[in-house]
């Protein structure tokens, strides 16, 4: 009937008390670089409406436009893999969902990226 | 007996239903929900993208939804999250300086977070007629 043990001792070795500085560093730096990131994809995606097809192409190709434009993809999903991840430890208490969801996010941040990856390269260097 | 018994009769502080709703709180869990959002969106941009990689068939399927009503309105909503999003995020690093916590002044900050993310999505979309 009566619990022994102290809400404390409950919840030591549960949530992380080494990296949580880390994650929070990582979060601010991402956001930082896509400040102007995110500023230079709308200016791209407006100067591309009503583009054609081979226009558009020949944009996305241009180093210039390519490189930014790549870590704008790849460094919104990190922040988004981040900021999920704490939306999942903040709601979610079953700690087998928990997990599962965390992996999940993991997967599709990957997956998302890596279509996205193989598409600019595609534009760049394929056919 | 045990401590815990004790601790778990304790009051809770007032919460979340307790409070009258400031603009504040409308920010907090915006800028959660635009996060949200923008992580699906990361699926347009993928779309798009597969679809300039493949064919000018795949583009012009592509186009057409996005440039449709609802694509349109879609887009739209796209944009002023990424701004509220963006204009919230600086607002949170303000905060991480330890400037700007006052309650009147987040309060102020809260409105200007919404009414920059308003302005900056129509300055967008006016710049994107001009374009077309």
């Amino acid at each position: 009937m009566a619990d022994m043990r102290t809400p404390l001792s409950k919840v030591r070795g549960l949530g992380s008390t080494k990296s949580g500085t880390s994650h929070f560093w990582a979060v601010r730096v991402s956001s930082a670089a896509l400040l102007p990131l995110s500023l230079f994809v709308i200016g791209l995606v407006v100067s591309l409406a009503g583009s054609s097809f081979v226009e558009v192409r020949a944009t996305l190709g241009q180093p210039l436009v390519w490189v930014p434009l790549m870590l704008f993809i790849l460094i919104s999903l990190e922040h988004m893999r981040l900021g999920m991840q704490e939306v999942v430890a903040d709601y979610i208490h079953n700690e087998l969902l928990k997990v599962t969801l965390m992996m999940l996010n993991s997967f599709f941040v990957v997956l998302v990226g890596g279509i996205c990856a193989f598409s600019l390269l595609k534009i760049a260097f394929g056919a | 007996m045990s401590r815990t018994t004790v601790a778990s009769q304790r009051p809770l502080s007032p919460h979340l239903t307790i409070y009258r709703w400031p603009i504040t709180m409308t920010l907090s869990i915006a800028h959660r929900i635009t996060g949200g959002a923008l992580y699906v969106g990361t699926l347009l941009v993928a779309w798009w993208l597969v679809a300039a990689a493949t064919s000018p068939d795949w583009f012009a399927t592509a186009n057409a939804v996005m440039g449709s009503i609802i694509g349109k309105l879609v887009l739209l909503g796209y944009t002023w999250a990424m701004f509220l999003h963006a204009v919230g995020g600086v607002r949170h690093m303000l905060w991480d300086t330890g400037v700007a916590m006052e309650k009147q002044v987040s309060r102020q900050t809260a409105w200007a977070s919404l009414i920059a993310s308003v302005v900056l999505t129509a300055l967008t979309w006016i710049a994107l007629y001009l374009v077309l």
